[in-house]
């Protein structure tokens, strides 16, 4: 259904075009982008800061190094194939484990060695990057989901994106995997997207394909009593991530580990605009209020999330 | 704030747009509309004179900036004759020479006019005449003329009425005793401007030529002029209606002699004249003489990149388009400029043709891709792979369809081989990753732009407006510029953010 312009002006709703003007150019520095397009970057950026991610296992760059995954593979039972400078997902390869040889991918889809050698020489080409430029192949840990995660997707581990703006989480979900996204967490493509309240990292809200839902559509569990484990540490995490890369208004994907505890996954540039769809609510008003604040003032993580979770929970939208 | 100045520059770029693209149309006469066509009168006067052997001088006086008519092409034909044009204190006069000619002799000069209704009236100011000469009149005429005069007088207010007060006189029917002996001994025109002299207003005879379409060996015709300042106001001196009648060019006004031949005798001159129609921006390019503004135009340029200019300077519609469906609209398409690319083809092969050969090209392609990712082959080597087959399958269509008399093949070769192994490449990709519906819908938001964007480019006016004055692309341009500010929703984005309105 068709909503007029002034309703969801009222509702605070943020449109691309505004997104790209009055937010990503004037907040985030072209230089620092890299930072965030290129993931082996923020993945060693973010080992810098001590910012805890996904180990890495291995760094493919040149064709006849492909030859040789076999090696990798072997050490590794499980592990995640994501091209360093991929997007919104694209290109990402997941092995739960190995069966007569065959990898096995999130989906349940068991594929040979050839198909992942031709994954690699695709990365490798470019196919997935941004601009279509040569890219590299990095090869991290499977993330293994905390209990309470995996009983809510169904493949794939439920990733939390939060908005951060100049240092503040502003808004959160939660995106779950569903058979119809193939096990990706993209919101176009099926996932479902949880809407979490800054304050208590409870559920608020769910959505698929823009649609309000309250169970999950494969497993059937009940969306609306999810509440997200480590919720205050989860924030100080991609809070951090400002300071680390100088860009004022990201979007950080984090997982919750079940040994590792909150880990950051990856740093978009430009995030996408459906997590106000998950949330039932815009983003205009949150980031005006943070636009409000001293920008000459940049306390620690810690009291920005205070703040935030002050101001920004579901008790005083 | 950045944005005042941001505005201002918008406005500048609008307004420099429009004014320089309507001085131009102004000044050189760049039709506003494609396809205006203008009638364009050609004269050719053609002297006859027999040659004694001595040296010959023919000088011919020339309209000089007519009222009503605006010269596009002047040119001489004669053989042996030295020919110039020269700008004298008494007005143009186009001169022959040559040292020695015998026997009868012909001259002819021809040009093109063209009737020119915007510049009727602003005719520059012409000098005050001298005071007329003292006219001379027998005893008897004499008596009869300033009782004519003095009945005008008494009637009129102005020269011009005055004028035709006098005209009315003479021309009453039954004549009077005054008029029918005053015209007994002169000529209608030749009495007037007596008359009009003898009372001390300026008045001349001009020969002009009346316009008809084919007609052949016309001489001049008198035509009386009235000094009315600062004009000069032809005066018809049978009815006495002032101004210039429709089709009638004066081709000589006052000054030297029409037509002298030294060195020659029996001179005559005569006009043949036929009405053509020419399209009105063949005129203005007639008339590029390389001076002031025409300097800047891309009549200038070989045919050839003419051409090519002519489809590049569409790119801009093409690419505000894309940027009105894209910001504003909010429509997904493949590639960002793929679907203007995919016009300018179109507007080559026209709409259907193009549209059936894009798509069959496109699903082959695409079939043959299903293939080629199985090969495991490198992404360079992949999209080259498919350039080459995408080329090859566009010959072999071609070449069936021009064995079996469809057109529609040969019409693959205006696509961009290039882009549309991308565009395969890209589709394929998409097809495995988001699944076929993200394929429709992006394939189809680009056809969509593609046909929008053909549509307009393919409007005659756009394309003439485009390519005659290149300027309005600066009006394009600040509408980008300012689609560019745009930061409102997106026409679609009131769809996908419509769940929004439920929750309260």
């Amino acid at each position: 259904m068709w909503h007029s312009a002034p309703h969801l002006r009222r509702q605070g709703v943020l449109g691309m075009n505004r997104r790209n003007v009055a937010y990503i150019s004037r907040y985030n520095p072209r230089s620092k982008y890299p930072l965030v397009d290129n993931k082996l970057k923020t993945k060693l950026l973010a080992e810098k800061f001590h910012l805890a991610t996904p180990c890495l296992r291995g760094v493919i760059e040149y064709q006849y190094e492909i030859a040789a995954f076999q090696e990798t593979a072997d050490r590794l039972d499980g592990f995640a194939i994501k091209p360093a400078k991929g997007a919104g997902g694209k290109g990402i390869l997941v092995v739960t484990h190995r069966r007569d040889g065959q990898f096995v991918k999130s989906s349940g889809r068991s594929v040979d060695i050839r198909h992942i050698r031709h994954h690699l020489s695709n990365i490798l080409a470019g196919l997935y990057s941004l601009a279509g430029t040569p890219d590299v192949a990095i090869i991290e840990d499977l993330i293994r989901s905390d209990e309470m995660f995996a009983a809510l997707s169904f493949a794939g581990v439920p990733d939390i994106r939060i908005i951060v703006f100049r240092g503040y989480p502003v808004m959160a979900m939660l995106r779950l995997s569903t058979s119809a996204s193939d096990g990706k967490a993209n919101l176009h493509k099926g996932a479902v997207g949880v809407g979490l309240d800054i304050a208590s990292g409870r559920s608020l809200h769910a959505v698929q394909y823009a649609r309000r839902i309250t169970h999950h559509p494969d497993t059937n569990t009940p969306l609306d009593t999810i509440a997200v484990p480590d919720w205050r540490d989860l924030l100080i995490l991609a809070a951090r991530s400002f300071e680390m890369t100088g860009l004022g208004y990201i979007g950080a994907d984090l997982v919750v580990d079940r040994d590792r505890g909150p880990m950051l996954l990856e740093l978009n540039a430009r995030p996408g605009l459906s997590i106000q769809i998950a949330n039932g609510a815009g983003l205009l008003p949150r980031l005006q209020t943070i636009e409000k604040l001293d920008r000459d003032l940049s306390p620690p993580a810690e009291e920005r999330v205070a703040f935030a979770m002050q101001v920004f929970g579901s008790d005083n939208p | 704030m950045k944005i005042k100045p941001f505005y201002l520059v918008v406005a500048l770029l609008i307004v420099a747009g429009i004014s320089l693209a309507w001085i131009r149309h102004a000044q050189l006469h760049i039709p506003l509309r494609p396809g205006q066509t203008k009638p364009v009168w050609l004269i050719e006067a053609r002297i006859d004179f027999v040659a004694h052997g001595n040296p010959v001088t023919v000088s011919l006086d020339l309209p000089d900036n007519p009222p009503g008519f605006r010269c596009v092409s002047e040119q001489a034909a004669s053989l042996g004759y030295g020919f110039t044009i020269v700008d004298g204190a008494t007005g143009r006069r186009a001169e022959w020479t040559r040292r020695h000619a015998a026997g009868p002799q012909t001259l002819y000069f021809k040009l093109q006019m063209v009737p020119d209704d915007t510049e009727a009236a602003p005719e520059t100011p012409t000098p005050t005449p001298e005071a007329p000469a003292t006219v001379y009149w027998h005893e008897l005429q004499a008596t009869a003329a300033q009782q004519v005069l003095d009945l005008a007088y008494e009637r009129s207010s102005s020269p011009i009425s005055f004028a035709r007060e006098l005209i009315r006189q003479l021309n009453a029917d039954p004549p009077d005793q005054n008029a029918a002996l005053l015209l007994d001994e002169y000529p209608l025109p030749d009495l007037l401007r007596r008359l009009l002299n003898q009372a001390g207003i300026p008045a001349r005879i001009s020969l002009g030529l009346e316009l008809e379409d084919a007609r052949r060996y016309q001489n001049l015709k008198p035509v009386l002029e009235v000094f009315d300042a600062p004009h000069w106001v032809p005066i018809n001196e049978n009815s006495g209606a002032h101004g210039l009648p429709e089709n009638l060019l004066l081709w000589h006004r006052g000054g030297q002699s029409l037509l002298d031949v030294t060195g020659g005798q029996r001179s005559d001159i005569r006009f043949s004249m036929i009405r053509q129609t020419m399209p009105s921006m063949d005129l203005a390019r007639l008339q590029f003489d390389g001076g002031g503004l025409s300097r800047f135009s891309l009549h200038h340029l070989p045919i050839e990149e003419q051409s090519v200019f002519k489809l590049l300077l569409l790119l801009p519609v093409g690419a505000l388009v894309v940027t009105f469906m894209r910001l504003i609209v909010g429509v997904r398409t493949a590639g960002t400029f793929m679907p203007v690319l995919i016009a300018l083809a179109f507007l080559q092969t026209t709409l259907l043709p193009g549209l059936a050969a894009f798509l069959g090209i496109v699903s082959m392609g695409l079939v043959l891709r299903g293939y080629l990712s199985r090969l495991n082959l490198l992404m360079v080597a992949r999209i080259s792979t498919l350039i080459v087959l995408v080329i090859f399958l566009a010959s072999v269509v071609s070449v069936l369809g021009y064995e079996l008399g469809v057109q529609v093949g040969l019409t693959l070769t205006f696509f961009p081989m290039v882009i549309i192994a991308w565009t395969i490449e890209r589709m394929s990709i998409l097809w495995e990753e988001e699944g076929s519906q993200e394929v429709l819908v992006q394939g189809f938001g680009s056809l969509c732009v593609a046909i929008i964007a053909y549509l307009l480019m393919r409007i005659a006016i756009v394309g003439h407006l485009a390519f005659n004055f290149p300027e309005v692309h600066l009006v394009l341009l600040a509408l980008i510029l300012l689609m560019g500010q745009y930061t409102g929703y997106k026409l679609t984005e009131l769809k996908r953010f419509g769940v929004m309105g439920d929750q309260r």
